[in-house]
């Protein structure tokens, strides 16, 4: 029972602060010009037309047949219009001034752009845990030999390296120099295919390794910590083995640990890397959320901002929470 | 009580009254001066830094990086504005390596063709500026392999100039005997084909099959020239300079003097055939007077022309001027915020909380989008800035606070308040010293991650910063990886200094907060 009132205490704070944070967008968002672009071919008066409809604007000034002034609803109005319109129809708004994506429902566009992201960070995810895992608990069992003085360097190089290094050289190396990937990742939307896979690689290992570095220490210190505690004696005087010992005894006790940030770190990757994405063209919403910003398209901008808040939140809310169900004292203090 | 002996006069024998010395004042000195020094708390933490290796050496490279930052952009005649059409993603040369096959500005090409061999090393012939490095190659079966010069292999081009430059040329060539101006082609000598606007075809041409142009050798498997030429005394062509291919009297050819022509008139100006070498150090060293003396890019150019090494340098100063600038402010702010709220603590607290929760908490994407839209007009470095210290104090005043939530309840604040000391007094002469340590380390931390941001965001486009004379390391590392198949330098010369600097900072931050932090030391995996 009180852990249910702590989670839900916590789920509260989390939709208060997602709330302002998305009031406050809304509101500066509404306060900017909007972006008409006038191109052979599309009539502005219907995306005028549109905005009218949505509720933004009102009250026409016409210049022959061309619309050249208009009124702004109330900024409360609007967002009362905003928010009937997603809770009454599920309807987030349409692109206004990227060209290929004008006048589509930017919940459709969302959601077909979603799954090379998601795809990609699943990849790397599963690619770097047991990488990740295997590394650290290696290093644990090895501790202050050679081997993890080895483990220790390759962390502390791939931990201080950005992506955008790691990007470059394996752009470089596996896709021009050794010409074992393509450059850029395919198109398409046969997302299970071999070659689409292998487009995709490029683009999860450079993702992948700096969060293989992160588990690898993460593990180890938590291991290295649980090897030393009294029951560990215990399990190997009682007769374990020191494999039987290592894993029922005291990976058990670290995993609990590292399994929340395992969770929170994937829930955190879902958002992926605006710099991976571009770097490797994939067509995700990094990339809509690039173009959404240069290009000035609220209603894109409206609903991927909410996406990478959210995502974000839900990844600090994880571990608090977990923490709440493995260990007492965080749940009594929430009493 | 018993064991205090009172000595009386008839407990002591008679002393003689020669025994008696005066007592020397040091001798009665109780306490013994120490012999080392006191080791303060900065004193201490500078010592177990120092015996960090990696730190100290991670503790240069930084420091050298910053001179690299501060006096490179002093010392070098480029500017982050200057760029060469003609010179774009030169290769690096350093005048040290020019013996070698590493360093020098020479680019290692395989299996060239004849026509493509002959005009490289023609260049060569013509002006003495290799193109072909010591004009070496080896030669197998019809195709050529040599090492070419990134700057010599323009060779020569046609340029319109005006009357006046035309003269000054002339000027500077009389004056330096350098030869800026070479004998130019006939138009109707000139390739028939969109080569004919290439100047180095100064020998003999035609058009071979797909309207390729193909090179007319002698019998000896040589070259022929055609160079415009005139009868001594029969056209103008307003050249005067004494440099002259053939000398000052031209050519004895028939019985008649004949002449090279150096200009085709063209409008009222000229167009003329120069080596752009010569006329690149014609135009920078009696013209503009920048102090640039001949085309040398230690680092190379990248697409457009610029000197990576003066980029570099300015975006890497603009980097750590911005990062410390960002984290002062933020390290004063969070500081004063955090000991607000930790020291008072209850409902105070708990609002302020509440705010830098709900801030921290806005992706910095957003903040950085909308602070752009809305400051249309403003310059980015200020849109950064805003946008950095916007979620940047935070970490520091969560810092802060933690410090002052463990020490405002100790013995020692309690007696200063009971002798009566102010609240102001108390947090900033009592409780906020022992923070210092903590948010100095945390600076350090988080100086490499907004410089690593700052490049991020610049990289991805979405704050440009080149303008005048600042740009980004991002940029840079954004421009070279469009060429980075042919050209890798342009890239991986910025991702070598990033490279360095985030390893460096990492190093170095982990060995202060050690440092800075006796009981962490150790643990650290």
């Amino acid at each position: 029972m009180y852990m249910f009132k702590y989670i839900m205490k916590r789920l509260g704070l989390l939709l208060l602060t997602f709330c302002v944070i998305m009031l406050m967008c809304f509101v500066l968002i509404k306060l900017l010009p909007i972006v008409v672009t006038r191109e052979q071919g599309v009539d502005a008066n219907l995306i005028y037309f549109k905005l009218q409809e949505r509720g933004y604007i009102t009250n026409f000034v016409y210049e022959g047949n061309l619309i050249v002034g208009y009124d702004r609803v109330p900024i409360m109005k609007q967002l009362w219009n905003y928010l009937y319109n997603i809770f009454a129809h599920g309807d987030f708004g349409i692109g206004f001034t990227m060209g290929e994506y004008k006048m589509q429902p930017v919940w459709d566009v969302f959601v077909e752009k979603l799954p090379p992201t998601v795809l990609i960070n699943i990849y790397s995810t599963i690619i770097g845990v047991p990488i990740g895992l295997g590394l650290g608990i290696f290093a644990a069992l090895k501790k202050n030999k050679w081997q993890d003085q080895v483990i220790n360097v390759i962390i502390i190089l791939l931990i201080s390296l950005p992506s955008i290094v790691f990007a470059v050289v394996i752009q470089y190396v596996f896709c021009y120099k050794l010409d074992w990937f393509p450059l850029i990742m395919d198109g398409g939307y046969d997302y299970f295919s071999w070659s689409m896979f292998k487009s995709m690689l490029p683009a999860v290992l450079s993702l992948c390794l700096g969060s293989i570095a992160g588990y690898a220490r993460f593990t180890r210190a938590e291991l290295s910590e649980v090897l030393t505690n009294d029951f560990m004696l215990l399990a190997r005087t009682k007769g374990l083995t020191r494999g039987q010992a290592t894993f029922r005894h005291a990976m058990r006790n670290s995993m609990v640990v590292i399994f929340p940030s395992i969770l929170s770190e994937f829930i955190a990757v879902l958002s992926g890397s605006l710099l991976i994405e571009s770097m490797f063209s994939v067509p995700g919403v990094g990339k809509l959320y690039l173009d959404s910003i240069t290009s000035q398209d609220y209603d894109f901008f409206m609903l991927l901002s909410g996406f990478y808040t959210l995502v974000g939140l839900l990844a600090g809310i994880v571990i608090d929470i977990s923490y709440g169900f493995i260990d007492p004292r965080i749940r009594m203090g929430a009493r | 009580m018993e064991n205090n002996i009172v000595l009386q006069g008839s407990d002591c024998p008679d002393i003689p009254a020669e025994k008696f010395k005066p007592a020397v004042r040091q001798d009665l000195a109780h306490d013994k001066k120490l012999d080392t020094k006191p080791i303060g708390y900065f004193k201490g933490a500078f010592i177990r830094f120092c015996k960090n290796k990696g730190s100290v050496v991670a503790a240069c490279i930084i420091l050298l990086l910053i001179l690299f930052a501060i006096f490179v952009p002093i010392f070098t005649p480029y500017t982050v504005s200057y760029y060469d059409n003609n010179y774009v993603n030169a290769l690096p040369r350093n005048r040290l390596f020019e013996k070698t096959s590493f360093w020098d500005g020479c680019e290692e090409v395989k299996n060239v063709g004849l026509i493509n061999f002959t005009i490289d090393y023609a260049k060569g012939q013509e002006t003495g500026y290799n193109a072909i490095k010591d004009q070496k190659y080896t030669e197998n079966d019809g195709s050529y392999t040599y090492r070419q010069d990134s700057i010599h292999k323009v060779g020569c081009i046609y340029q319109n100039v005006s009357a006046e430059e035309f003269a000054d040329i002339q000027k500077y060539q009389d004056e330096t005997g350098k030869q800026v101006i070479y004998p130019t082609v006939d138009p109707q000598d000139r390739p028939k084909n969109q080569d004919g606007k290439n100047a180095n075809y100064y020998f003999k041409t035609e058009i071979g099959r797909g309207g390729k142009t193909q090179i007319v050798f002698d019998e000896e498997g040589k070259i022929i020239p055609v160079y415009w030429e005139y009868e001594a005394g029969t056209v103008d062509d307003g050249y005067t300079s004494k440099k002259r291919i053939e000398g000052e009297s031209g050519f004895e050819r028939d019985g008649k003097t004949y002449f090279y022509r150096y200009s085709n008139i063209a409008g009222s100006g000229y167009e003329i055939r120069i080596n752009y070498y010569e006329y690149y150090i014609y135009r920078h060293t009696y013209v503009n007077k920048d102090g640039i003396k001949a085309p040398y890019f230690l680092f190379g150019c990248e697409k457009q022309g610029k000197d990576i090494l003066t980029c570099l340098a300015s975006g890497a100063r603009f980097s750590f001027l911005f990062a410390i600038a960002v984290a002062v402010v933020n390290m004063v702010v969070g500081a004063i915020y955090g000991s607000i709220a930790g020291y008072y603590g209850g409902k105070a607290d708990l609002i302020m909380e509440r705010i830098s929760d709900i801030l921290s908490a806005i992706p910095m994407m957003i903040v950085i989008t909308l602070l752009k839209l809305h400051m249309g007009g403003s310059s980015h470095v200020l849109v950064l800035f805003l946008s950095f210290f916007l979620t940047g104090w935070i970490g520091m005043a969560g810092t802060t606070r933690m410090q002052f939530y463990r020490y405002k309840n100790q013995e020692y604040v309690l007696a200063a308040r009971t002798l009566g000391a102010k609240d102001k007094r108390l947090m900033f002469k009592h409780i906020f010293p022992n923070a210092i340590g903590t948010l100095v380390t945390s600076c350090a931390l988080v100086i490499p991650s907004m410089i690593y941001s700052e490049i991020n965001l610049s990289y991805l486009g979405i704050i440009n910063l080149s303008t005048g004379d600042i740009t980004s390391v991002g940029t840079l590392i954004n421009a070279g990886q469009s060429a980075m198949s042919q050209f890798p330098h342009a890239v991986a010369i910025p991702v070598v200094y990033l490279v360095l600097l985030m390893l460096s900072f990492n190093l170095f931050g982990n060995g202060l907060r050690d440092a800075f932090n006796p009981s962490l030391r150790g643990t650290e995996g």
